[in-house]
C-alpha cells in the first residue's frame, strides 16, 4: 500500500455506547470479520477514510510509473526492458482495480483525478524521490515495493469486500516484482566496479524513503486508531517499518551492501534490529510538496490529462455519433 | 547456405527486428503520459508484444551471422547505418494521435506481412510469425479503432488525425519497396515480395480510413532510406543514444 497519513474525522474511535444502533451493528459485522460490500449501510466516516485510502494508493500507483517509466528507454537489455514494461503495466493496472474499488464507494476516476492534480489528494512520498542511476529500478523494486508488500498483505483481510479483493490481486504481482527487483540488485551487486557503486548509491538514496513509507510513527499518527478499529488498517505504522527493517537487513548483507545507518544493529534482547528513525522533517517538507520530484511529477501528469483531453472527448463523441447511428438504423428497421 | 543467401538472410531478419524494435521504444516513451488509463495499459502491452518480437528475430539474425553476438550485442551496439528499419518507425511520437496513426499504419502492414510468413519455408520464421500474428492481430484491431474513433469523433480530433496521416503517409511506401534482399528472400521462399502485399493493404487501410472518415494524401511522394541504411531520418541518432547509453557507458558487463 502506498497510504500515508490518511485524515480520519480526527475525533477518535468512539465507545458503544456513544454508537448509535447501526453503528454497532456495522461494528459487530467487523469484529466477527464479515466483509462489508458497496451495498451495505456503513458511516460518512468510514466511506471517506476508504475513498481516501483507496484513492491516495491508486494515484501513488499512477504517479509511481514515472520514476520508473525514466529508466524504460536506457533499459540496458532486450530482456530488462521487456520486465520493466511488463511492472509498469502491472502498476498501471493496480491502479484500474483501485480506482474501480473506489467507485463502488460513489466516487468516479475524474472526480478523483481532479484531486490529485488540484493537490487535494496525495500519493505516497516515495515517488517524489528520482531514480539517478539503473540501480534506482533495482531498489525500487527490492525496497519500495517490498515496503509496499508488507503492508499490502494484511489488507488482503481489509474489511471493505472490493478494496480487499483488489489487494489479494495487487499482492500477488507485488511480490513478483520484488523478486525481480532484488535480482537485478544481485547482478549489479555483483558486478563491475561501477555497477557496485551503483548498487550501493541506490540504496543509500532509498533506505530512509522507504521507511518514511510506513507513515510516521504510532505515536505521531492521529489517524490510526479508528482506521485499525474499522479493519482499514491492519497494523501500526511502527509495527510494520520494524518488520520492513528485520527482513530486509540480511538481505543487504546478501547483497554485500550496506545500509546506510551507523547505528543499526541487531537487539538480542528484543529479537529486533534496532535502527535510526528517518528525518521525518524531510517526509513532512516531501508530503507539502518540496521533495526533489513533486514539481516534476505534478507537471506530467497534468499535462497527460491536459493534453489528453481531446482524445478523451473525441473517443466520447464517437461513442456518442455510434450509439445514435444504432437507434436511427434501430427506428428505421422498425 | 551460400553466403549470398545468408547475408539476404540477414538483412530481412534485421530489417523485421529493427522495425519491431525502434517502434516499440517509441511507444514506451509514452510511459506514465497516455490520455487515460487504459491507454498507458494499452500502450505499455504493445511496446511489450513488440520488443518481445524483437527478441525473437534478433535472436535469429545473430544465429544466421554466426560471429557470437547476441540480440542484445545487436540491438545495443550497432550504430544508425547499421540500423535497418523503415522511416516510418523511427518518426517522433508527436501527439496521442501520430502515435496511434503510425501504429495503425504499421499494424496493417505486420499483421499482412506476418500472415504470409506463417508459411515461410524457413521455419524458425514461420514459429516467429505464428507467434507474433496473434499480438498483431490485437493490435491491428485496437489501433483501427482508436483511428477510427478519433478520426470520426470530434471536429478537433478529426483535424489532429487528419494532420497526422498527412504527415505520415510519405513514409509509408517503403514498407512496400522491393530490392535485390526482397528477390532473394522471395526466390528461397523465405518472404514474400513487399510489392505484392500492397493491394491487401490499400483495401485493408481504406477500409478503416473511410469509417474514420479521413482522407487519404494525394501524390505518391515516398520517403526512403531506412530499410538499407542509406540514409536514416536525424531521429534515430537521438534515439539509440538514450535506448544505448548504458552498453556504450560500461561496456561488458552483465546487466
Amino acid at each position: 500500500m502506498y497510504a500515508q497519513m490518511v485524515k480520519s474525522s480526527g475525533k477518535g474511535v468512539k465507545s458503544r455506547e456513544e454508537m448509535t444502533e447501526q453503528e454497532r451493528d456495522f461494528q459487530d459485522r467487523i469484529d466477527a470479520d464479515v466483509k462489508i460490500e458497496p451495498r451495505d449501510w456503513m458511516p460518512e466516516e468510514y466511506r471517506k477514510t476508504l475513498v481516501r485510502q483507496i484513492g491516495q494508493h491508486a494515484h501513488s500507483e499512477i504517479v509511481g510509473q514515472l520514476p520508473e517509466g525514466n529508466w524504460i528507454t536506457r533499459a540496458p537489455t532486450l530482456e530488462r526492458k521487456m520486465i520493466l514494461l511488463a511492472k509498469v503495466q502491472d502498476e498501471a493496472g493496480h491502479g484500474l482495480y483501485l480506482y474501480c474499488a473506489a467507485e463502488t464507494l460513489g466516487v468516479s476516476r475524474d472526480d478523483l483525478t481532479e484531486d490529485l492534480l488540484s493537490g487535494k489528494m496525495k500519493y505516497s512520498s516515495i515517488f517524489n524521490y528520482p531514480t539517478l542511476n539503473w540501480a534506482d529500478i533495482g531498489a525500487v523494486g527490492w525496497l519500495v515495493d517490498g515496503a509496499a508488500i508488507m503492508n499490502q498483505v494484511p489488507l488482503q483481510r481489509t474489511s471493505y469486500g472490493p478494496y480487499s479483493r483488489a489487494m489479494i490481486r495487487i499482492c500477488k504481482e507485488e511480490s513478483f516484482h520484488q523478486r525481480q527487483g532484488y535480482d537485478i540488485m544481485m547482478k549489479m551487486a555483483q558486478g563491475s566496479p561501477e555497477q557496485k557503486r551503483m548498487a550501493q548509491d541506490a540504496l543509500n538514496r532509498f533506505w530512509y524513503p522507504s521507511l518514511m513509507m510506513f507513515g510516521p510513527s504510532d505515536k505521531d499518527s492521529v489517524h490510526s486508531a479508528q482506521s485499525m478499529a474499522w479493519k482499514i488498517k491492519i497494523n501500526t505504522n511502527d509495527e510494520l517499518r520494524q518488520k520492513f527493517v528485520d527482513q530486509t537487513v540480511p538481505q543487504a548483507e546478501y547483497l554485500g551492501l550496506s545500509i546506510p545507518d551507523e547505528d543499526l544493529k541487531w537487539n538480542e534482547e528484543t529479537g529486533h534490529y534496532d535502527f535510526t528513525e528517518p528525518d521525518w522533517k524531510e517526509f513532512f517538507d516531501v508530503i507539502k510538496g518540496n521533495g526533489p520530484c513533486n514539481t516534476e511529477r505534478m507537471n506530467d501528469r497534468t499535462r497527460a490529462w491536459e493534453d489528453g483531453k481531446w482524445v478523451r472527448e473525441g473517443l466520447l463523441a464517437h461513442g456518442r455519433k455510434k450509439a445514435a447511428r444504432k437507434s436511427a438504423a434501430k427506428v428505421a428497421a422498425e | 547456405m551460400a553466403d549470398t543467401d545468408k547475408q539476404a538472410l540477414l538483412q530481412f531478419l534485421l530489417r523485421m527486428g529493427d522495425n519491431t524494435l525502434i517502434l516499440g521504444h517509441r511507444v514506451s516513451e509514452w510511459c506514465g503520459h497516455a490520455p487515460v488509463l487504459e491507454e498507458d495499459i494499452a500502450l505499455a502491452n504493445t511496446a511489450l508484444d513488440l520488443i518481445g518480437q524483437t527478441q525473437m528475430w534478433l535472436d535469429y539474425a545473430a544465429e544466421v551471422q554466426g560471429e557470437g553476438k547476441s540480440a542484445d550485442d545487436l540491438a545495443f551496439l550497432r550504430d544508425a547505418w547499421d540500423f535497418r528499419n523503415v522511416l516510418l518507425v523511427e518518426l517522433p511520437n508527436g501527439d496521442f494521435g501520430q502515435t496511434l496513426m503510425r501504429q495503425f499504419l504499421f499494424d496493417a502492414w505486420a499483421s499482412i506481412m506476418l500472415g504470409r510468413l506463417q508459411s515461410s519455408r524457413d521455419e524458425r520464421v514461420r514459429e516467429i510469425a505464428e507467434k507474433a500474428s496473434k499480438e498483431v492481430a490485437y493490435h491491428v484491431e485496437r489501433s483501427a479503432d482508436t483511428v477510427v474513433g478519433l478520426g470520426d469523433g470530434t471536429e478537433e480530433s478529426h483535424a489532429r488525425m487528419q494532420a497526422a496521416l498527412d504527415y505520415l503517409y510519405p513514409y509509408v511506401g517503403e514498407l512496400f519497396e522491393s530490392d535485390a534482399v526482397d528477390a532473394a528472400m522471395a526466390e528461397a521462399g523465405i518472404a514474400p515480395d513487399p510489392a505484392n502485399l500492397r493491394a491487401e493493404y490499400d483495401a485493408l487501410v481504406g477500409r478503416v480510413l473511410a469509417d474514420a472518415t479521413l482522407q487519404v494524401p494525394e501524390g505518391a511522394f515516398v520517403h526512403r532510406g531506412g530499410r538499407d541504411g542509406a540514409m536514416h531520418t536525424e531521429h534515430l541518432g537521438h534515439l539509440l543514444c538514450t535506448m544505448q547509453w548504458l552498453q556504450r557507458a560500461y561496456p561488458g558487463c552483465q546487466w
